[in-house]
């Protein structure tokens, strides 16, 4: 039978059009319109889950955002799964697949549940702290267990196949919620020319006149609300968001807002349309109108199916068409909720009574009531509820408010549903999402958000202003408010005109008592989510966890997508009445963003796949894979890492690039290498400031190499500056610090030393760079120039300018490899046709191109450093032998000669930057393997350093690498021993850094 | 004494010059994408980038600079332009010039001629970046995906130009007409920008034009 | 997400067009050889981390890549003035027993 609990009429369901979805494999059918949770309840489904300790079933509790146990896991397919997503926000369509995450083998018939109460026993409050705390080895088996006993869901195992995207907005006033106070804020607002966004989280604009009863000017309250979001559709600076939940107030008016823009139309976004988007909002004034949230009471079985948040039954009445039930019998503690029994009676159902535990309640709505036959118990409450899989009954006693007591044997009614209504809490979330403390209300028993330095205006149920005239002109003023605050001038309006009842004041009810005591009393939950009893609680208290915020953590009261929204208060005021304290005693937890839970897909937006983050490339990429070069990451850079040949792997390739360069010629794309243009009268000094070396007496044309310590004299950058002009240099810095030392450079000019007249600026992408290495290299390049490269013309750490391949460059005669180089500049368009013709004249030369890793290699065999990779920031230049590079008689104390001079830096046993030669040739040390002195040591044994750089394949036939070692400079000669993983040692011997060519004669040529 | 190396960078034509976006083959592109596309992407290449420094409280600079370009020295996050030429605020002691290609040499050396003597710099940045012009109703939307900077013309009327975030980098944008609109890209990030202009405009039907 | 005043571009700004660089007013000594390794360790390492105003160092990487001075709040996140290096704040500690707050954000347009 399909829809058994649907009602004949009503609701704002399109009943034309039927949708069929499936849920745990059953099929059933529902209305456009409906949410999953009201065409699972239209259909009689009572079961929707386990709960997450003790494994009871559990229902349908709410009908929105606070919904505890109908979080479901949706999806047709692998692809489009999603975990935690609460049945009462899921908009039904057609051919949605849902099924429980609580609860294996099926909801019905569930494992832990025959276990029973072993699952409780396993997991009493503390849980965490006493069970896990130790033996920690164990983590990773209950970790597995708990998982899947408490149903968290899962992430699909395919690519999702739908968009989803970021949005940035900036607006005069944001107004969080489009219920009667919201929107009559967005017209204030809106009116005045101010650029407005109103979102809010449900399918539809209305809020809690989406089922009231209330009317407006004498006609359906929806109808003022359909002419208010048509005005502000023709304004052009309104935007508004349907199915938009703002989850997070960020510092200074940034809100994050989760847009569900294609989730109620199928499994899949529609093509060419993005399913969500997170929108990130600068707001200069924030409107507030998060409305309030309806508090259950804590009672006996409260959680059994059956047992529902009052409003949520008129809810799905009156705007679903859903009837959750036959009998109703409401508990309450004040006049609000009697309008779910009257919209019970006017669907036609039977309103077994109404508790309230008020001794004499007279408000509008309890007339009304009595006028219409219900029958009103007062002085009571529901104590408990009976049943297991569907509630058949609940026992009405009278109790004592001041003595938390019962104070008769009570009756038991027969029932299918119990509404329940402890009042309502102001939704504070985001109003707290700051930090900001919200402040607790007698009046209205409720906290409100309290003192914040935000901009923001807090307006009708969130200020505990609950009546809908009072809650319109609340919005109303408060949009004038923050319109005139973002600077613009109101406009006046007219609202319309609600009826105001009389209403009585709530009474403080919120643990019902029961004559057992609350321990041994049947389970009165307070977090249906997390599972948190109020015999949880007080036990957390007796336990001596007096703070909220232990509490809270000690019972997982509040935790995770739940967010405290039903159980907070509750649990607040057990803890409070267990330790003989008052409620704003207590005080509150705090509130985190999000407020409800938002895809991982919203959060990346397009930063995924291809686009996930910049990759950047020299203007030789198409050559390079032309070449068949395979590519290394450095930093963003894609730069050519080698070039295979004949399906030749890494070493292969290495080997004989390496061979190339040493026996010919190779070239290289040098062009990542960061370029700093530095011009101006005091640039001379400024690098004498900024580099260890000496820059006085460098002349035009000429280059040097110098190295760049940070204050505390470690080595963090180097590279070659050449001198261009008097007052014009241009530097080079290592490919991954460039950005970096361009910082470095304008942060010392622009606050220490604002005096020193030079200027900075970037050309790393407007030239690009070839690198010609090898013997060869000048008879190929004097083909393609009109430079003269004589030895003596163009000697060793000069530059020259020219044509080369008809294109104007600065070459610059430096070697990186030691043998006999050029480094060719030129403007970045033109480096192709200039690669093309080298490419061709190099033909007979057997020109090579070559990677990193060769680069790598052949630098290495000259004991040339990679800083970042021979340096971790902790070497002075004298670790690494490189004093010479160090200008201990410059007169001003230069950036890092202090630091290098502290007595920890001069002292003996440093770690020294050395070769290692391992006594085998063949054997290759692990780069960052640990280095000892005596391989026999029982472990722990003395580190004594580490290997930095090595290579095994390599010009020079054997297997060498680099590394520091603890006063490794005089221990030349000596061994050391480096113990693997495996249980070998590799022994190797401390030599010269340079391998090839210690004179230099090569590069000199 | 020379104070700067200053030299003509660009050969003789003849010689192949490729733009950042050269692989993207934007010209087969022409007139391919969809009829009243909401974004339309034009690439201004091979232009004459110089970046000037100097005191902009010198008045001797603000008048060298005018003798030099014919153009008033523009104030924090504008653009002035004559003709072809720009020059762009881009810091309190910094400015983009841009230029028709292959005048930037000639440029430079009239620039240096009437700012002698002050502590300046000129630097030729030609090879290193290059405009994109967006057109369209659209533009507005695919730039607020990609920046946090707000782009409503009550706070980005045209004339006005700017440096922030760009989807996971920075790149400046300028505002040139009313649905105009130009992003200076680098050279070395110009394939990202491509593609993630290609991917943000998608909804909106995108086309090239020459 | 901050909102920052550049005061070079005289605008407010998101906070992922800067990059923050510590503390502020650290000047550097002008003879660093001179200092006793413990002057030059509180020169090198030492910072304030005050539960109230803050002057900070900010560098506006995206935009002008000017660096400037800012006075924040450490509890409530306000910034209540940017300043231009060389020059001293106007709100500070000693100035305001109480911590001012900023009636309108700096560069607000209204």
């Amino acid at each position: 039978m399909s829809q058994t609990h649907r009602l004949p009429n009503g609701g704002r369901v399109d009943r034309n059009k039927v949708l069929t979805f499936t849920f745990n494999g059953q099929q059933y059918k529902g209305y456009e319109g409906d949410s999953l949770a009201a065409a699972l309840l239209a259909n009689g489904v009572d079961i929707i889950g386990r709960s997450f300790k003790y494994s009871r079933p559990r229902g349908i509790y709410a009908a929105g955002a606070e919904e505890p146990n109908a979080v479901l896991q949706i999806g047709a397919t692998e692809a489009t799964q999603i975990p935690n997503v609460r049945a009462t926000q899921q908009a039904l369509y057609q051919g949605l697949v849902a099924t429980s995450t609580n609860g294996w083998p099926n909801v019905n018939t569930d494992m832990m549940g025959i276990l029973g109460k072993v699952g409780g026993k396993l997991m009493p409050p503390g849980f965490y702290y006493k069970t896990f705390m130790y033996p920690k080895s164990f983590w990773m088996t209950y970790e597995k267990y708990i998982r899947k006993a408490a149903g968290l869901g899962r992430s699909p195992t395919q690519n999702d196949p739908d968009t989803y995207d970021n949005m940035n907005h900036h607006c005069d006033v944001l107004i969080v919620g489009a219920g009667p106070a919201g929107l009559a804020a967005a017209l204030a607002a809106a009116r005045s020319g101010a650029r407005v966004i109103v979102a809010d989280e449900q399918e539809e604009f209305g809020g809690s006149l989406l089922d009231s009863r209330e009317s407006l000017d004498g006609k359906p309250a929806m109808e003022w609300v359909a002419k208010a979001i048509a005005e502000l559709k023709g304004l052009p600076d309104v935007k508004l968001l349907p199915r938009a939940t703002v989850n997070g107030y960020h510092d200074h008016n940034f809100l994050t807002i989760h847009e569900r823009l294609t989730d109620h139309l199928g499994d899949r976004a529609p093509i060419g349309q993005v399913r969500q988007r997170l929108h990130r909002v600068r707001a200069k004034r924030v409107v507030l109108a998060t409305g309030a949230c309806e508090r259950p009471l804590v009672y006996g079985n409260n959680d059994v199916p059956g047992n529902m948040l009052a409003g949520a039954v008129s809810t799905y009445v009156r705007r679903y068409g859903v009837a959750p039930g036959k009998k109703l019998l409401l508990s309450t503690n004040n006049d609000h909720a009697y309008r779910v029994a009257l919209d019970w009676l006017d669907a036609g159902q039977n309103v077994v009574a109404v508790a309230d535990a008020r001794s004499n309640p007279r408000g509008a709505l309890v007339e009304e009531a009595r006028a219409k036959g219900i029958r009103i118990l007062t002085g009571s409450a529901v104590i408990e509820a009976r049943g297991t899989k569907r509630v058949t009954g609940a026992r009405v006693a009278a109790i004592d408010l001041k003595t938390h007591s019962v104070t008769s044997p009570g009756e038991w009614l027969e029932c299918d549903l119990v509404a329940t209504s402890g009042g309502y809490s102001p939704v504070v979330h985001l109003a707290s999402h700051l930090g900001g403390k919200p402040t607790w209300r007698e009046d209205i028993l409720g906290f409100v958000p309290g003192e914040a330095p935000q901009k923001r205006v807090c307006v009708g149920g969130i200020n505990g202003v609950y009546g809908l005239g009072d809650s319109l002109a609340d919005g109303f003023e408060g949009g004038v408010r923050a319109a005139s605050e973002a600077g613009f001038k109101a406009v006046e309006g007219v609202l319309p005109k609600a009826l105001n009842q009389l209403q009585e004041a709530t009474v403080a009810l919120f643990h019902v008592p029961h004559e057992k005591g609350t321990a041994r009393a049947p389970k009165q939950f307070v977090d249906l989510q997390n599972d948190v009893t109020a015999a949880a609680i007080e036990l957390a208290t007796r336990e001596g966890f007096e703070s909220v915020e232990h509490v809270k953590r000690y019972t997982a009261l509040g935790f995770g997508t739940d967010q405290g929204k039903l159980g907070n208060v509750n649990g607040l005021a057990i803890a409070a009445r267990s330790l003989n304290v008052t409620i704003p005693q207590m005080g509150t937890t705090m509130f985190r963003p999000n407020y409800t839970p938002v895809t991982f897909g919203a959060i990346a937006g397009r930063h995924c796949g291809h686009i996930f983050e910049p990759v950047r490339y020299t203007a030789l990429q198409a050559w390079h894979v032309k070449q068949g070069a395979e590519f290394e990451d450095v930093g963003q850079w894609k730069r050519p890492w080698y070039f295979p040949r004949n399906g030749e792997d890494l070493h292969a390739a290495v080997k004989r690039e390496c061979q190339a360069v040493r026996d010919s010629v190779g070239i290289l794309d040098a062009s990542t290498l960061g370029k700093i243009d530095i011009q101006g009268p005091d640039a001379r000094e400024f690098l004498n400031r900024i580099y260890t070396n000496a820059w006085t007496k460098l002349d035009v044309g000429k280059a040097r190499y110098g190295l760049m310590c940070k204050e505390d004299g470690m080595v963090f950058d180097d590279g070659v500056t050449a001198c261009l002009a008097d007052n014009h240099f241009v530097m080079t810095t290592t490919t991954g610090g460039a950005a970096r030392v361009l910082q470095w450079l304008e942060i010392y000019q622009q606050t220490e030393w604002p005096e020193l007249k030079v200027y900075f600026t970037s050309v790393t992408d407007h030239y690009a760079t070839l690198t010609l290495s090898g013997p060869n290299s000048r008879k190929l390049l004097s083909e393609v120039t009109d430079i003269d490269l004589d030895r003596e013309a163009f000697p060793f750490m000069t530059w020259k300018e020219g044509l080369v391949a008809g294109v104007p460059a600065r070459v610059f005669r430096i070697s990186f490899t030691g043998e006999l180089s050029y480094e060719v500049n030129i403007q970045a368009d033109y480096a192709m046709g200039v690669l093309e013709k080298i490419v061709e004249a190099g033909k007979k030369y057997n020109l090579t191109p070559y990677g990193t890793e060769t680069m790598h290699v052949l630098r290495a065999e000259k004991g040339f450093i990679i800083v970042g990779q021979d340096t971790d920031g902790s070497m002075t230049p004298d670790d690494l032998n490189m004093g010479w590079c160090v200008g201990r008689t410059k007169p001003f104390s230069w950036l890092g000669w202090r630091g290098m001079n502290r007595e920890d830096c001069v002292r003996d046993q440093r770690k020294q930057l050395v070769g290692l030669k391992p006594v085998n040739p063949t054997q290759w040390l692990p780069e960052g393997a640990q280095l000892v002195f005596d391989p026999k040591q029982t472990i722990p044994m003395t580190m004594v350093g580490h290997v930095t750089s090595s290579y095994a394949h390599n010009s020079l036939g054997y297997s060498f690498a680099m590394g520091v070692v603890k006063g490794g400079l005089k221990r030349i000669g000596e061994r050391v021993f480096s113990p693997q993983a495996d249980g070998s040692v590799i022994e190797a011997e401390i030599v010269s850094s340079v391998f090839f060519d210690p004179k230099g004669d090569r590069q000199n040529i | 004494m020379t104070t700067a190396n200053v030299y003509q960078q660009r050969p003789d034509s003849g010689v192949k010059a490729e733009s950042s976006l050269h692989h993207t083959n934007l010209a087969s592109l022409t007139g391919k994408g969809r009829k009243n596309a909401g974004v339309i992407v034009r690439e201004k290449k091979l232009l004459g980038h110089l970046t000037l420094r100097g005191d902009a409280k010198d008045p001797a600079f603000a008048e060298g600079v005018h003798k030099a370009l014919g153009l008033e020295l523009p104030v924090a996050l504008s653009l002035v332009a004559k003709g072809d030429t720009s020059l762009q605020w881009m810091g309190p002691d910094e400015w983009l010039l841009i230029v028709p290609g292959g005048q930037e040499y000639a440029v430079e050396q009239a620039l240096r001629a009437a700012l002698v003597g002050l502590h300046i710099s000129v630097v030729n940045v030609s090879g290193g970046q290059q405009l994109l012009e967006l057109s369209g109703p659209n533009v507005r939307n695919v730039l607020m995906k990609s920046t946090s900077y707000d782009v409503h013309p009550d706070n980005f009327p045209v004339g006005k130009a700017i440096g922030t975030v760009f989807a996971k980098s920075q790149l400046v944008i300028r505002h040139t007409g009313e649905d105009t609109w130009e992003l200076l890209i680098r050279r070395s990030f110009s394939d990202y920008w491509w593609l993630w202009l290609q991917d943000a405009a998608a909804e909106y039907g995108l086309s090239v034009e020459a | 997400m901050l909102h920052i005043f550049c005061p070079h571009c005289g605008e407010l700004r998101s906070e992922e067009e800067f990059h923050a660089s510590g503390q502020a007013h650290i000047p550097r000594p002008l003879d660093p050889n001179a200092c006793t390794d413990k002057e030059w360790g509180d020169y090198m390492f030492f910072r304030d981390n005050p539960r109230g105003l803050h002057h900070e160092l900010w560098n506006h990487v995206a935009g002008c890549r000017q660096f400037f001075n800012a006075t924040r709040n450490t509890v409530t996140y306000e910034i209540l003035e940017t300043y231009l290096i060389g020059t001293q704040p106007q709100f500070t500690e000693q100035a305001a027993s109480v911590a001012p707050t900023a009636t309108r954000e700096q560069g607000e347009k209204v």
